[in-house]
């Protein structure tokens, strides 16, 4: 039987079989006289069955993609590969909630494992690959991370699966492979076509080279730019941020989308010598300034009146947010877009520290003081942060700086990481942990001492005032994660279960056994794991 | 799940990697309180024996500490635990220990109340050995003749049935089956099982998944019903066969495989561990590759609902074993018979062939039982390529490719394969049929490290 003849037979049976043999017998060729039309039909089609499986032939091959970049990394070493395959495993099933118990919290410990990774300059397992992309598309936090440790082949296959897409659009384009940045050709070639991703990389990666030679990139194409594609692209001028940039920005001022706008002007405003600067300086300047008698020094504050043309163009955004006075949010904006250079030579030459020690006339204090912690934020200056932060132990309702927990924090963020260390452990020594978690955020990993000391001390007064630890439970999680593992031996003592103390609330001293447990066994670990990417592990 | 298999060699043998110790959970329940106690925090006296023991003490909400001894080569676990899970978090929490800090579960010398167990399990398994070769023959032979000749003319009087079910299917067109539902089917596949052909019934009920299954849905149906024809016509005509074939058939009905009486001793690299779980039982395929002898074997374990099946061998390991295959023409099962020492990395994976030998192999292993759906391969220089919805193995050179089945095109162990690869040539271990291949490991040129696919 040829081929064709084959394939015509089978086609007989099958629409014989779908039909049905009563309506449609099977083709002659298959019916030997004597059989029932069903069995013979099954005999042929059986043979046919076989004969074709065993006659199997591939198919063509579709057109296969270009290979993943080389990525020259060093893989991690086998047991730091091993932890990173244990810590995804544990954050694949789901928690059981409730009750922590005493056992590490293993998926609160995969943005370290990354960090340090990355600090290592390491490349993804690729086999891990997936599980990395998986774990990042649930969690936003993890994606820088994620994606520099993916690099280029995280980058390849994210373009073969659909749930990975925000790999390709994620602002800080990861590993994507660039060209050589003073390659001009191949430089205008991608910012021409690029994904959005690659080209905030490009950008990144010609500014770091030449500032110029960025801009002129941006400008070229700027006008023809989607308003939020505008928006991200000025937003990652903020990475080394000059002079040189005034020009370009002050044009920016001018976009069509206020987004655009503030954020310009914004940028401008943390460039102390820029025009935007001088021209806030100058109406800052006007509304605030010393007043009365040479006795005793105040500061006086005149709120502006109306927010004309040019303010509106200097990014001052004339709508107040509902329940606040129009002129008081004028005058907050203005101070703090305000270089805070200006002030000393406005108060006759005092320092930061003695100007904000002033008293503030008509009830502007506040107003003002939260106005200068913006711009002592933006304009990174180290100097009005302390100023203004005043010191650790002063109750911060009685303090002359900021009593709100939330801009001290930012002001600390302005600070050296040992300076922070230290001024978080004063204040936890004076007041307690109870403020003290959103400070504590902002404080460098690992804890410098003496604020790794002051927590510990603090957890174990609390216990010992027989509270029960779930009080506490943000402060324990995040002395999980940032205490030095070098700590853990000092606290093995605290895990023992203790005789409950007349008057401490029942059971409370298990609860703390195992949350200090549960305390030292994430510190052993998290040092395993540092110890592991190093390396000095056999294998 | 993420899968990475590693093994380590240290004073104490090859370590397991988190997956393979994960695989050994009941339930995902087991699986997040084992993982939850892999870490050092609350172990002590934690160690390894070169014999393939592992110990250690947990400290659980109790005075006393849990004590906790597992034998991998089992693998097989005592817990003083009141778990009624087996393994329990504890054991797999040791196991993950073991797996990721060596220097928390070191080699040191057995302690009493572990050895003691160990112990125990050693000369039971001794024992074991000697008793299992009387045992056959104090059974009578005649009863036993009576009961097979007695489940024979039931399996028998099943496929006459069958048989009539087919024929009524055909005379009023497979149209039809479409709308008749799956009722009718579980039905018939009901009576198989009363008729002790569990071959059967398991034939029939993949047949009542096919209508209505995607495009070509008929064609498919025609192609089952003609092979659960021919296995029907095969066992009526049973005394006609050649005995490696009737063995088959006998396998294909359901009765059950016995393992000859050649066993062949080899190192045998484990290639792949899975377990497909139906309503009442876990079933878990073992494939492995004898480096020397070149043969190619499945080992089968079986678990009850909500147990893990008991036999697990390390994948990318080899292991020195005794296997002795089953009887039966083209059959791969065999079964595992006495371990020397404990496993080894594998080293190199098995060597394979373009993706045309692959279905060459299925072709050739079709002459010795028509009822394969699909045979091992090896893959070597294969790239993973997308093709529209799916995905295929195609060869680095020239333009010859299998499509992925589309069973494995929804799991993860898809994306390992494709990102290992890179869109570059690596070598693929997995099964090929009509249906496309499954990839169940994969390695890539640059490190003899088996990625599990499944």
């Amino acid at each position: 039987m040829t081929d064709s003849s084959n394939t015509d037979l089978w086609e007989g049976l099958v629409t014989s079989a779908l039909l049905g043999t009563d309506r449609r017998s099977p083709p002659e060729a298959v019916l030997p006289s004597g059989r029932e039309a069903t069995v013979a039909l099954l005999d042929a089609a059986a043979v046919y069955t076989v004969r074709r499986r065993a006659g199997l032939v591939p198919v063509p091959a579709a057109p296969r993609p270009d290979p993943a970049p080389c990525d020259t990394r060093p893989q991690p070493p086998l047991a730091a590969r091993r932890r990173l395959a244990q810590l995804l495993a544990d954050r694949a099933v789901p928690s059981s909630g409730g009750r922590r118990g005493a056992a590490p919290d293993l998926t609160e410990l995969l943005p370290q494992w990354l960090t340090k990774a990355n600090e290592h300059g390491y490349q993804a397992p690729p086999p891990l690959l997936p599980a990395l992309l998986d774990a990042a598309r649930a969690r936003t936090d993890l994606r820088p991370q994620v994606l520099a440790f993916a690099g280029s082949r995280g980058l390849w296959l994210a373009r073969f699966n659909a749930e990975w897409r925000f790999a390709l659009r994620g602002a800080s384009g990861g590993g994507a492979l660039l060209p050589d940045a003073t390659d001009a050709g191949a430089v205008a070639a991608l910012w021409e076509e690029g994904l959005f991703a690659e080209r905030v990389a490009l950008l990144a990666a010609v500014r770091a080279q030449d500032a110029g030679s960025a801009l002129a990139l941006l400008a070229g194409t700027w006008s023809t730019e989607r308003a939020e594609d505008r928006l991200m692209f000025l937003d990652s001028l903020r990475a080394g941020l000059s002079e040189a940039d005034e020009p370009f920005l002050e044009q920016a001022l001018g976009d069509r989308s206020r987004n655009v706008r503030a954020t310009a002007a914004e940028l401008l405003s943390a460039l102390p010598h820029s025009a935007l600067a001088g021209r806030m300086a100058k109406r800052a300047v006007s509304c605030v300034g010393p007043h009365g008698s040479a006795g005793v020094p105040s500061i006086a504050v005149a709120a502006p009146r109306e927010c004309d043309a040019g303010m509106q163009r200097d990014g001052v955004v004339p709508t107040p947010p509902t329940g606040r006075g129009a002129r008081s949010w004028w005058l907050g904006q203005l101070v703090e877009a305000a270089p805070l250079s200006a002030w000393p030579e406005r108060f006759g030459g005092r320092s930061a520290r003695e100007i904000v020690a002033l008293p503030v006339a008509d009830g502007w204090s506040d107003e003002l003081h939260a106005a200068w912690c913006r711009a002592a934020v933006r304009q990174r200056d180290a100097e009005w942060s302390r100023a203004l932060l005043d010191s650790p132990v002063t109750p911060p309702e009685s303090g002359l700086g900021t009593s709100s927990l939330a801009e001290r924090a930012m002001l600390l963020s302005i600070l050296p990481a040992a300076e922070r260390a230290l001024w978080v452990a004063e204040f936890i020594a004076a007041h307690g942990l109870s403020e003290a978690f959103q400070l504590l955020g902002v404080c460098a990993v690992p804890w410098a001492e003496p604020l790794g000391r002051s927590v510990v001390d603090a957890l174990d007064i609390a216990r010992e005032a027989g509270s029960y630890p779930w009080s506490f439970s943000g402060v324990m999680g995040l002395a999980e994660r940032c205490l030095d593992p070098g700590e853990s031996s000092r606290l093995d003592l605290l895990t023992a279960t203790p005789d409950e103390v007349e008057g401490a609330s029942p059971g409370a001293g298990s609860y703390w056994s195992e949350a200090f447990q549960r305390l030292v066994s994430t510190l052993r670990l998290r040092e395993a794991m540092q110890r592991e990417l190093v390396g000095t592990l056999p294998g | 799940m993420a899968a990475h298999s590693v093994v380590v060699m240290d004073e104490a043998g090859v370590r397991w990697t988190p997956e393979q110790v994960l695989a050994l959970a009941s339930d995902a329940a087991s699986r997040t309180a084992g993982n939850k106690l892999g870490v050092r925090g609350p172990w002590s006296t934690a160690g390894s024996s070169d014999t393939g023991a592992v110990w250690g003490l947990c400290k659980g909400s109790g005075k006393k500490p849990y004590q906790t001894v597992i034998d991998t080569t089992g693998p097989a676990y005592k817990c003083s635990c009141p778990s009624r899970k087996f393994p329990c978090k504890h054991a797999l929490g040791l196991l993950l220990l073991w797996t990721t800090d060596e220097e928390a579960v070191r080699a040191s010398a057995e302690p009493d109340w572990a050895e003691e167990w160990l112990s125990g399990r050693r000369s039971q398994a001794e024992r074991g050995r000697a008793g299992q070769a009387q045992a056959s023959k104090t059974m009578d032979p005649e009863a036993a003749r009576r009961r097979a000749e007695r489940r024979a003319e039931r399996i028998t009087a099943g496929a006459l049935e069958l048989e009539q079910r087919l024929t009524d299917l055909l005379r009023g067109g497979l149209a039809a089956a479409e709308q008749s539902g799956y009722g009718l089917w579980e039905e018939t596949a009901a009576r198989m099982v009363d008729a002790q052909a569990p071959g059967l019934a398991s034939r029939v009920r993949e047949l009542g998944a096919i209508p209505g299954s995607g495009a070509g849905w008929p064609v498919r149906l025609l192609e089952e019903c003609s092979l659960v024809h021919l296995l029907d016509s095969a066992w009526m005509r049973i005394e006609r066969l050649p005995e490696p074939l009737a063995m088959t058939v006998r396998t294909r009905v359901g009765l059950p495989s016995a393992a000859g009486s050649q066993s062949i001793r080899d190192r045998w690299l484990v290639l792949s561990q899975y377990d497909s779980a139906e309503t009442k039982i876990t079933t878990r395929r073992i494939w492995v590759y004898g480096r020397e002898s070149e043969h190619m074997a499945l080992l089968l374990s079986f678990g009850a609902a909500g147990r893990a099946p008991q036999l697990s061998l390390p994948v990318g390991t080899m292991v020195d074993a005794e296997l002795t295959p089953h009887l039966g023409a083209g059959q791969l099962r065999a079964e595992l018979g006495a371990q020397f020492g404990i496993p080894v990395p594998m080293g190199s994976p098995p060597p394979g062939g373009p993706v045309a030998s692959a279905l060459e192999a299925y072709g050739r292993a079709l002459s010795a039982d028509p009822w394969l759906d699909s045979w091992p391969a090896t893959l070597a220089e294969v790239i993973p390529v997308p093709d529209g919805e799916g995905w295929q193995l195609a060869d680095a050179e020239g333009g010859a490719a299998l499509p992925i089945a589309s069973a494995a095109l929804s799991r993860a162990g898809l994306w390992r394969l494709a990102s290992l690869s890179g869109g570059r040539p690596i070598t693929v271990f997995g099964e090929c049929g009509p249906a496309g291949v499954t990839p169940l490991a994969a390695w890539s040129g640059d490190a003899f490290e088996t990625v599990t696919l499944i």
